[in-house]
């Protein structure tokens, strides 16, 4: 079972800050659990100290404007961005993505913040934060900075936060004109973890339909969620269709590491790469000519 | 200090309890121990099945992943809190009348998800249905049963259309 802990419920993220700042690399933040559990079951994880930051109130918000565009407290619940009005008119895919994120159950407790400060590459928000441009708002007791979402994972379930510093919101930018994007992962049933998946992001320029800006992100295919430049790099400039996003596909399978497991071995991941670039390319494609 | 007993205060099925628990008991079992609340069962203790499903202030949550200081203050319901004492709840009773359950272990989990889903949205669509029992695994392959149930359950807390 869970190994013993001293166990802290602070109300605000000043309190929380100082019990980070006190007990550092001893201490461990939870805040729904839902991955954190599972791993302290297995005794993976034993902090001797748990600072339970679910009850802090202010981190739970969805907020967005125009100018500003979409902040999202870290206490923020899956389930809650799933079906927030704004970001399903705004930021369909994120919606879509927490549809297919594990189950409702996990959704109506597990909170946005612990999901990427768990820094599992098999995640499924970090990959689509990344094709969104999305940053990081983190809190220490030297005061707050941001990082960008592709800068923060740096290795399996390690994230660039110092022992001293909490992640309290996650920014995205409103999209430039004529962008769409999509995610979309193998599930052997609704819900899985995938066993890859790509976020894709195209924006177009509005006069004669070149891609402008493209953005890839990788999920399952090495030990973080990875962003496939090269790939990129392909599209950018040119006109978009088939052909070309198959050959950026090529190209990102060749950018990834992924691992061989259990549930499909690295030689299956670069081939699921080529096939989820495309897909997920087309559909980004179809979207930022709606859009 | 490691491991040092922490007061907790929840309503469980309407009532009111204060506990002195170890931070790493988890609330099925302060349900199942402490409370002897067995009808919520453990499956796999690892965030996978759903049998231990119950409600946290209206929403379906798996208490064997949730630590039991994380409902302090909040309001649980059990399956033992879903019947009108011996009056079955209309989901309950669906399953019954239709066949839905076969060994039953996964039941209660069902009953649950599905209490979560009609308290919000009394008219679902079956994607809605089907996707509010998605966290439930039935080892018998029995969902069929329990999504008609469900539907039937609802009709019956709509007044019969």
């Amino acid at each position: 079972m869970i190994a013993d802990f001293e166990y802290f419920a602070p109300r605000t993220v000043k309190e929380a800050l100082s019990l980070l700042a006190k007990y550092k690399e001893e201490a461990k933040i939870i805040c729904g659990g839902q991955s954190m559990l599972v791993v302290m079951k297995q005794r993976l994880l034993t902090p001797e100290y748990l600072i339970d930051i679910k009850g802090i109130s202010s981190l739970d918000y969805i907020k967005y404007d125009e100018k500003q565009g979409l902040r999202i407290g870290a206490l923020t619940i899956h389930r809650a961005i799933e079906r927030s009005p704004v970001i399903q008119e705004h930021f369909g895919v994120l919606s879509e993505m927490e549809g297919n994120l594990a189950t409702i159950q996990t959704r109506n407790w597990g909170t946005i913040g612990g999901n990427l400060c768990h820094g599992d590459p098999a995640g499924d928000p970090a990959p689509v934060f990344i094709a969104l441009g999305a940053k990081l708002k983190l809190a220490g007791s030297g005061g707050e900075r941001t990082v960008d979402m592709e800068e923060f994972s740096r290795d399996y379930l390690e994230v660039a936060l110092e022992p001293d510093e909490m992640l309290t919101e996650i920014q995205v930018p409103t999209p430039p004109p004529h962008t769409g994007t999509a995610y979309e992962k193998l599930m052997v049933m609704k819900g899985d973890m995938g066993i890859a998946g790509a976020a894709v992001s195209i924006s177009l320029s509005g006069k004669d339909s070149l891609c402008k800006d493209a953005r890839i992100a990788l999920s399952n295919c090495s030990s973080i969620p990875v962003r496939a430049k090269k790939a990129e790099k392909e599209l950018i400039g040119k006109t978009i269709d088939e052909s070309l996003l198959a050959k950026a596909g090529e190209i990102a399978s060749k950018e990834a590491a992924p691992p061989s497991d259990v549930h499909g071995s690295a030689e299956y991941r670069r081939e699921l790469i080529k096939v989820f670039v495309r897909r997920v390319g087309q559909l980004a494609l179809e979207r930022a000519k709606k859009a | 200090m490691k491991g040092e007993l922490k007061e907790l205060k929840l309503t469980v099925n309407g009532k009111p309890y204060q506990f002195k628990v170890k931070p790493n008991t988890l609330l099925v079992d302060l349900l199942r121990q402490e409370l002897k609340l067995t009808g919520t069962k453990v499956g796999c203790l690892d965030s996978a099945c759903g049998a231990c499903t119950v409600n946290i202030d209206g929403k379906a949550v798996r208490s064997c992943s949730v630590l039991a200081l994380q409902a302090d203050g909040r309001k649980v319901t059990t399956i033992e809190g879903v019947a009108d004492g011996d009056k079955l709840h209309p989901i309950q009773q669906a399953m019954v009348d239709h066949g839905a359950i076969e060994c039953g272990y996964c039941t209660p989990g069902m009953v649950m998800s599905a209490k979560a889903l009609l308290d919000e949205n009394p008219n679902p669509t079956r994607q809605e249905v089907r996707e509010a029992i998605q966290g439930n695994l039935c080892a018998d392959e029995g969902y069929v049963k329990y999504i008609e149930a469900i539907e039937i359950a609802a009709r019956e807390m709509r007044g019969g259309h």
